[in-house]
């Protein structure tokens, strides 16, 4: 068996449905290999998008996405793909071809040091230099990838050692254990019996939750646990979704693009518990508001955000389903906090955005309506890709989210994530209705994708909001420099219908008069891919 | 939190693997950490580094340094070698200008500090100091009517009295 077998049948072991990747003569001797498998390849159009697609992929399956490309500027390409992803902690493989293992270091063709260059973007690194390495690293990689805080691990495979023969049988390790990695599952009991105390106690509690609960697998636990002892929870961009976005005991999401009766919320707390986020700027960008005049308790796998932006009265490590299945096991249940409750109705009524559903322009589609009825016609269990820009604080205030999951590349905040991302999500649940909803600026970083899209037949709904700029730096320039504008205009736009068309896809266009509830029904009626165009006002802000 | 600047020294085990220095002095850099000094080097089991870092901060940096290094696949251990309970020792090595009338006084200089002359040139002397920190600092400050040509220091390697602490390297 060579190397590149090997890597095919570690794969299969750990029961990798699909890889996407691009090709390179580096990397061949892998993908030929793969002809003999099961394994579902992509090929997409660019690299960066073979890491969003393992991403959206991952995300939506629960499992480690894969994606593999070539040596040299294949493998520098993926490397925003795969920062990205370590900024959200999505786990994920990255393979790449190397040049052969005697050229390493001498500048030969297509020759990166792609371990050093992604070193502060990866987990964990490998460079493979023995073919009979290849079943315990694979091994490991998928484990570091999987375990604790999530994240991307790269494995570099030389071309001669994808093609060298193994000396030893292949056997894949059936369990790992690795001395120096060592992530925490089990929360500390002490600590949880604390919690439990302090929850008891509180008259004002409330639950931030972050990416950390969509990543353990932990949606249900925590909904129980905040419905049993009657808290009210509040969420980062990553952890929307967590709770449906009209349960009674949700109040919307915190930061400085969040709602601003969310961190009134959470900053009147007597008792904040910071779940699976970890207080990053955009979130809370005065940490003493979270911290002062109450007890936070800070819950997180990862021991390094514990105290890293924030102090917390009480850390707790570990995974976060384990941790809430104890609450759940010591609780008592609270009292109610019907008053509490009360008042943070009072605060999200006072201090909701006033904004007019009945928009005077004509030309333009009033984008916070238009994403509210997107969502309202959108299925229950519908995924909703965000990409970045004005378009993903719009999505985060008004998408609805139902039983379905949002998706956005919330840490890098990397544009055109959207609809590689959407793609891969499509792949992991092809049951499911998929919507990317993204910006003409991001919509022309992707839209090479649309080829892809109609390669694999993948049925993505897009929705473009289009405005001519890059909608969230305008809207920067706008109150920081006084409307002079640099750099943020999108002349010579295509037309999207042409775009459409030139792909095979469906099109519509909408503007102030059309029937938009009608358009949408249509739009998202049959499960193909599909475009919508919206005109937006270049000039609409974001602020509530 | 207070935000003096401190010192500490920790104490790192790690897997002797390719680039594992880099991964540390990367996340250094990358998070803008200070390291005073590194020294590196094989255990007597070769699949494992002892790596010795003198690393400066306010307390929420020093304990972000522990947790970010700890987290790290490589590193087995990470502590903190307490003054008290830890021994560090540096060696450093000083040229220095020495024609003939000098040469006494700077072989009494550096015989008090149980120095070793390890290259003797016409005009010149190399000396061989090992210490504490602060012992090399001072033999130094003694040197300065004197003209250092060269000055190499190891950074300080330390180990923890007794064993407590000790790690066993069993697989």
């Amino acid at each position: 068996m060579i190397g590149a077998e090997a890597i095919v049948k570690c794969l299969e072991k750990e029961n990798t449905e699909v890889i996407f990747g691009y090709s390179g003569v580096a990397i061949d001797p892998f993908w030929n290999s793969i002809l003999d498998t099961k394994i579902k390849t992509v090929l997409i159009r660019t690299e960066q998008n073979a890491a969003h697609c393992a991403s959206g992929y991952a995300r939506i399956s629960g499992k480690v996405g894969v994606c593999a490309v070539t040596s040299g500027p294949g493998a520098t390409n993926l490397i925003t793909g795969i920062a990205t992803a370590y900024a959200d902690s999505i786990p994920m493989i990255a393979i790449t071809g190397q040049v052969n293992s005697d050229m390493i270091g001498s500048d030969v063709f297509q020759e990166a040091d792609i371990t050093g260059a992604v070193e502060s973007f990866v987990k964990y690194s490998y460079l493979i230099r023995n073919v009979d390495d290849i079943p315990r690293v694979f091994k490991e990689a998928f484990f570091i990838a999987g375990s604790g805080r999530k994240g991307p691990v790269l494995i570099d495979i030389p071309y001669d050692i994808q093609l060298a023969e193994m000396t030893t049988k292949f056997s894949y390790p059936e369990s790992i254990s690795m001395r120096s990695y060592k992530p925490t599952v089990k929360g500390n009991i002490v600590q949880i019996k604390k919690v439990i105390k302090e929850v008891e106690k509180a008259k004002r509690p409330i639950i931030c939750v972050g990416g950390g609960v969509h990543l353990s697998g932990a949606t249900n636990e925590l909904v129980r646990f905040a419905e049993l002892n009657d808290v009210p929870v509040v969420s980062t961009m990553m952890g929307i979704g967590v709770m449906p976005t009209e349960h009674p005991l949700y109040f919307g999401m915190v930061g400085n693009n969040g709602q601003p009766y969310a961190n009134r919320a959470m900053n009147e707390s007597d008792l904040l518990l910071m779940v699976g986020a970890r207080v990053a700027d955009r979130a809370v960008n005065r940490p003493d508001l979270i911290t002062e005049n109450k007890v936070m308790v800070h819950i997180d796998v990862d021991p390094a955000e514990i105290g890293k932006n924030v102090g917390p009265t009480i850390p707790l490590v570990g995974d976060i389903k384990h941790i809430f299945n104890d609450f759940l096991e010591q609780d008592d249940h609270a009292d109610d906090h019907k008053d509490w409750i009360a008042l943070l109705n009072s605060y999200k009524e006072d201090m909701a955005s006033d904004r007019v559903p009945d928009y005077s322009i004509e030309a333009y589609v009033e984008p916070k309506d238009f994403i509210s009825r997107l969502s309202r016609a959108m299925k229950d269990d519908a995924v909703y890709v965000a990409d970045v820009g004005q378009n993903q604080i719009w999505s985060c205030a008004y998408h609805i989210v139902k039983n379905g999951r949002f998706l956005t590349s919330g840490g890098m905040g990397t544009m055109g994530y959207s609809i590689p991302a959407a793609m891969g999500a499509k792949l992991a649940d092809n049951k499911k209705q998929v919507v990317a909803v993204i910006g003409d600026g991001a919509f022309q970083m992707s839209m090479m994708e649309l080829a892809t899209m109609r390669q694999y037949r993948i049925p993505v709904k897009i929705v473009v909001l289009k405005n001519g700029f890059l909608g969230m730096v305008r809207e920067h320039q706008h109150y920081a420099y006084n409307d002079a504008y640099s750099m943020v205009e999108l002349k010579g736009d295509p037309d999207l219908s042409l775009i459409a068309a030139a792909y095979g896809m469906e099109y519509v266009k909408v503007d102030g008069n059309s029937d938009l509830d009608g358009e949408l029904e249509a739009f998202l009626k049959d499960d193909t891919s599909s475009l919508m165009e919206v005109r937006i006002d270049p000039m609409e802000l974001t602020k509530f | 939190m207070s935000t003096k600047l401190k010192k500490k020294v920790f104490q790192l085990l790690v897997d002797n693997n390719p680039g594992v220095l880099s991964r540390i002095s990367g996340l250094f850099s990358r998070r803008g950490y200070n390291i005073e000094s590194i020294t590196a080097g094989v255990t007597a089991d070769p699949r494992f580094t002892r790596i010795t870092i003198v690393a400066s901060g306010d307390d929420v940096i020093l304990d972000q340094i522990e947790k970010q290094v700890r987290k790290l696949v490589d590193v087995r251990d990470i502590h903190e070698l307490l003054p008290d309970d830890s021994v560090y020792r540096e060696l450093a090595m000083v040229k220095v200008r020495a024609e003939a009338d000098k040469r006494q006084s700077i072989l009494a200089t550096a015989n008090i500090f149980r120095g070793n002359i390890v290259d003797v040139s016409p005009d010149s002397l190399i000396i061989e100091i090992t210490g504490s920190q602060s012992k090399v600092d001072a033999f130094l400050k003694l040197l300065e009517g004197y003209e250092i040509l060269e000055l190499a220091r190891t950074g300080i390697a330390g180990l923890g009295r007794g064993t407590d602490k000790v790690i066993y390297l069993d697989e």
